[in-house]
């Protein structure tokens, strides 16, 4: 069977971001990109299907700019046969993008759509639910186990008072939550193989859909910042003050 | 224009984030139906109709809503919502699962986990992890939003008397099915509404030394939570994270012990009212957001706390 994981270039996890100073937006200039940690979780699963025989391609898609082309070569790298670039320069918001995953969707026909459950960038958490929708197929969302047998994928989700299991009838959409797996790290072989897989671009015109944004960003700015308060010296000192001063016990 | 709220409840109480969903909604203006879908939830729709400020709630009790599976509700609200300018849901993880659904079958936006409303069609929202806030104005004609409740206060849970509706409106996909769940059991509060929260970090080395957070949360009636260090290390279950990638906390009072305050983790607790630090570590980031502080061994300082409450 065949899986499609899209994945999204974003602001390295370990950048600390910085809002720009005429509040337009997140400074991204000369600031290092990476695969978002949630699509490596997805890439991951993918490859341990396959490793388990499970699934027999793996194909890699992300909307973005050129540059997304080093995310999918990292893909292919860790596993992916090979990738579809959908080049744009413009913004694309969860709905655009998954009505682009729907058309590769009917063009490539997977069994599995796995993804991350949210970007960290927007922290959207949308996308996925929007492809199933459109696609009209079930989804199982921020999943921690992901079970493949018998034309269907059973999937164990993390929800807010524990954990909730479903069932799903193939093809279906799988998002991924932190504790799914742990990605492993692409080894130099595979990187210098990764070059020489497939990568396809295409454009949104190809595709035949509407990317255009439904929202727009008027303003971003630094959260409100907290101030630090006073260090206490004991126990006893601390007990008082949320008993007389903060009055919350 | 009118606000739909769509309900978040176990088929037996309404969950208290639905209240802040209806203060949300009474910000946007307009009149509020609540959606209450399940099974055997008429005591659910009942709860609803005493909120203030609900004109009327909608109660579709049907087998196809027991699980809340999203193929089922996302279909449901989308055609329900389908009278409505705004529909809004708690951003739990039942209103992320279901809401982008609804949102896609209408081919509108979704507008994720507001902290604020500006105006009817303009909404303030965190991104990157917290360390943004993006005021956001969406053009479509309807709004599908998801609120998070903590930025909300609730609206009051009696006084209301709003007639209800049973509605006859079956979706049911058939393409997922409940398989089971396993919800954690406890009888503290539940974290994400607990007045008062108590979180252990890394630095509580293990899942049993959570023993001593327990203690003192039961003198408190406390809930109690823990730093994504602490779960990644396997002390604690994942549903005690408090974080970006957990559970979203503002209770009046936020005890973190041995935990260092990494900017996920204080993305998570840092609208808490008052914020108490316990660290042997005196330059840990959390004592910059702390209220109070204390710098010392929590092994001594939380069993010595535990016998002065």
């Amino acid at each position: 069977m065949k899986v499609l994981v899209p994945i999204k270039r974003v602001i390295d996890y370990n950048v600390k971001v910085r809002v720009k100073a005429d509040n337009s937006g997140v400074d991204l200039a000369n600031v290092k990109m990476a695969m978002n940690p949630f699509c490596e979780i997805a890439v991951e699963e993918a490859v341990r299907l396959k490793e388990k025989g499970v699934v027999s391609e793996i194909v890699a898609v992300s909307i973005g700019p050129k540059a997304a082309q080093e995310q999918l070569r990292t893909a292919m790298a860790l596993g992916a046969d090979r990738s579809i670039l959908v080049e744009t320069d413009e913004e694309v918001q969860p709905l655009g993008i998954a009505k682009a995953l729907k058309a590769i969707v009917d063009d490539e026909k997977p069994d599995l759509v796995i993804l991350g459950k949210q970007a960290i960038d927007d922290d959207n958490n949308q996308t996925g639910q929007m492809l199933a929708a459109l696609a009209g197929m079930p989804q199982g969302t921020f999943a921690s186990e992901v079970d493949v047998a018998d034309g269907k994928v059973k999937v164990t989700r993390e929800i807010d008072g524990g954990l909730q299991t479903v069932e799903l009838k193939l093809p279906a959409v799988v998002t991924t939550d932190l504790r799914l797996n742990e990605p492993r790290y692409a080894s130099l072989p595979n990187i210098m193989k990764a070059k020489k897989k497939p990568l396809d671009n295409k454009t949104p015109a190809d595709l035949g859909v509407d990317l255009t944004p439904r929202v727009t960003i008027e303003k971003v700015e630094n959260p409100p910042e907290r101030q630090a308060g006073i260090i206490v010296g004991s126990v006893d000192e601390l007990v008082e003050k949320l008993k007389n001063e903060a009055k919350v016990i | 224009m009118s606000v739909l709220v769509y309900a978040e409840h176990d088929n037996a109480a309404l969950n208290k984030a639905t209240l802040s969903v209806i203060a949300a909604a009474k910000e946007i203006g307009g009149d509020i139906t609540v959606l209450v879908a399940g099974k055997g939830c008429g005591a659910v729709a009942e709860e609803a109709a005493k909120a203030e400020g609900v004109a009327k709630v909608l109660c579709a009790d049907n087998d196809a809503y027991e699980h809340q599976l999203a193929e089922n509700i996302g279909e449901l609200v989308a055609e329900v919502g389908a009278d409505y300018g705004h529909i809004l849901a708690a951003a739990t993880t039942t209103g992320k699962n279901f809401a982008p659904r609804t949102a896609a079958l209408l081919d509108v936006a979704q507008i994720s986990e507001i902290s604020d409303v500006v105006d009817a069609d303009t909404f303030k929202r965190p991104i990157y992890a917290g360390n943004a806030i993006a005021t956001v104005k969406c053009a479509d004609a309807k709004k599908v939003i998801t609120v998070r409740p903590t930025s909300f206060d609730p609206v009051a849970a009696e006084g209301g008397s709003a007639a209800v509706e049973s509605l006859d409106v079956v979706k049911n996909s058939e393409l997922s099915s409940f398989v089971g769940e396993e919800l954690a059991k406890s009888d503290r509060p539940e974290l994400a509404s607990a007045e008062i929260v108590i979180s252990g970090g890394r630095g509580m080395g293990n899942g049993d030394n959570f023993e001593i957070l327990y203690k003192v949360a039961d003198k408190l009636g406390a809930a109690v939570g823990a730093s994504r260090a602490a779960v990644d290390a396997g002390f604690v279950p994942n549903d005690m994270q408090v974080g970006q990638t957990g559970k979203i906390v503002a209770p009046n009072l936020y005890m973190a012990v041995g935990i260092s305050g990494a900017i996920q983790h204080l993305a998570g607790m840092k609208d808490s009212k008052v914020i108490v630090a316990i660290n042997k570590d005196e330059e840990a980031p959390i004592f910059q957001v702390a209220d109070y502080g204390l710098v010392a061994d929590l092994f001594e300082a939380v069993p010595e706390l535990d016998s002065k409450l």
